[in-house]
């Protein structure tokens, strides 16, 4: 397994003195490359590279029943599987609690920007409307998971068919009766802090030197629409002002990756 | 008139096999494998120490195989939890690898192999284990040969390779796992539920054998495409 005390101590080093693999800017995203459409049986689904970091995704759509509180409305669920083939840190077992926080904060981003209008999954009210089921596997780690993660659920969203039913509300296998309309499309941005420094999209090295994390999601509109900081260490309200900024300049350069799928 | 298949092969014909190693950076060993409509991703972590300590064998590693399906793998949403199938492959496919790896040089040691089945039509179980000794191979592990799977079975009153989830749900249809080296022809893996007369059984194997030695070749020439790459 690689070392990565020594690792931390050289990243901090590197990112004092501005120096991040591949000359990349403090704001700047490794190379991001998406395939859609390539699984048979997901009602969508996306391959994605963040860099190395490496995502499948894929959607099924089912009919359920309504929440009470809603009885006019469908839904989604967002999983996030660590699969153990992605690192050798990651194992076969029960969600843990990063899978459990990653999967919350990529649906949290996706639920409030109102990606998806909920009302147009319903069929009949109270009894019968759409959810959309987004799993999410990680199969190589390489650093920032949040963002290539929802770049993966977006990718596969924004490419799924929902599926034909007859009068008793049975899928028709293999057959479609249109697209999943897409409403908002929502970016999600992580930063890390390592030595003061706050840098946008962290590799592996960078995952593990980092003091404080911030997932930021931005609406159509440039809102906030969801928040994330981990790991122990903090932010300043300069910071997170800086990041907000950012955030918000980047905006359009990663909406127009999604526009065109 | 020479009968095809629904899908326009013939009777011993196999669908189309790609392989391509070492897909996966972190891990040791890897391999992506499309079977068909079949698609899937193998990792190999280890050999490594064996925990918790009390399962490790002193005298020889062990291999700990784990076969998972992605829920939207298959038509109907499956629950990401492993079901008593994906337990149940995953202990025979492990074990068919078992006897290719020469654990008694691991001893106290596990080797890690994690298959994520993507899309399916049939067939994951033996395209699994294929996919899994090129990446054991990938990973530099010693083996006496790889491991090469096929399905052989019946339907509609034919006996035929490869079958596919159309024809899995013939109504006379048997299907039937096989694995072997293809050097001793040694079988590793048989699993197979139908109702088969012994001329059948026999003319099932005899495929099974002749359809292992071409994808042997695919194996084959899927890890020297890897070689020829790094020199390159």
């Amino acid at each position: 397994m690689i070392d990565y005390s020594y690792d931390i101590e050289m990243v901090k080093g590197r990112i004092e003195k501005g120096i991040r693999t591949n000359n990349r800017k403090d704001d700047e995203y490794r190379e991001i490359k998406i395939e859609t459409g390539i699984l048979k049986n997901a009602a969508g689904s996306a391959k994605v590279t963040l860099g190395k970091t490496m995502i499948y995704a894929g959607t099924k759509l089912e009919i359920g029943t309504p929440y009470p509180d809603t009885p006019e409305e469908g839904g989604i669920t967002v999983g996030v599987e660590l699969s153990p083939i992605g690192a050798p840190e990651f194992y076969a077992g029960p969600p843990s609690e990063t899978s459990i926080e990653l999967s919350r904060v990529v649906d949290r981003g996706i639920r409030e920007a109102k990606t998806i209008d909920f009302k147009k999954l319903l069929l009949v009210p109270k009894e019968k409307a759409w959810f959309v089921y987004v799993d999410i596997y990680v199969m190589n780690h390489d650093g920032n998971l949040f963002d290539a993660c929802q770049i993966a659920a977006m990718a596969a969203l924004k490419t799924t068919k929902i599926p034909k039913i007859d009068e008793d509300f049975n899928q028709i296998k293999g057959e479609y009766a249109g697209n999943l309309k897409l409403e908002k499309l929502p970016v999600l941005n992580t930063y890390s802090k390592i030595s003061n420094k706050i840098i946008l999209d962290p590799d592996l090295n960078e995952d593990y030197a980092t003091e404080a994390r911030l997932s930021i999601a931005i609406d159509d509109n440039l809102n906030i629409c969801a928040l994330q900081k981990g790991e122990k260490g903090f932010f300043t309200q300069e910071e997170l002002k800086e990041i907000i900024k950012t955030s918000k300049k980047k905006y359009k350069e990663m909406r127009k990756i999604f526009e065109k799928l | 008139m020479v009968k095809k298949r629904v899908d326009g092969r013939e009777m011993n014909e196999l669908r189309p096999i790609k392989i391509v190693p070492s897909v996966i950076e972190r891990a040791d060993g890897s391999a992506y494998l499309e079977w068909g409509q079949n698609k899937m991703i193998v990792a190999v972590y280890g050999p490594k120490e064996m925990l918790p300590k009390h399962l490790a064998d002193s005298q020889r590693g062990k291999i700990n195989f784990i076969y998972r399906m992605a829920p939207f793998s298959v038509p109907e949403r499956k629950n990401p939890k492993p079901g008593r199938r994906d337990i149940e492959i995953s202990k025979v496919v492990g074990e068919a690898l078992s006897h290719a790896v020469l654990l008694e040089e691991f001893p106290g040691m596990v080797i890690d192999v994690y298959v994520q089945i993507l899309d399916s039509n049939a067939g994951t179980r033996v395209a699994a284990l294929t996919a899994s000794s090129v990446a054991l191979a990938d990973a530099g592990i010693p083996m006496k040969d790889l491991v090469t799977a096929v399905a052989v079975g019946k339907a509609n009153g034919n006996i035929i390779a490869d079958l596919n989830k159309y024809e899995e749900d013939a109504e006379d249809a048997v299907d039937m796992a096989f694995a072997m080296l293809p050097g001793s022809e040694e079988i590793v893996l048989l699993q197979a539920d139908g109702i088969l007369s012994e001329d059948e059984f026999d003319k099932a194997i005899k495929i099974a054998k002749e359809k292992c030695q071409e994808v042997k070749k695919l194996q084959i020439e899927a890890l020297k495409s890897k070689f020829k790459a790094l020199k390159e």
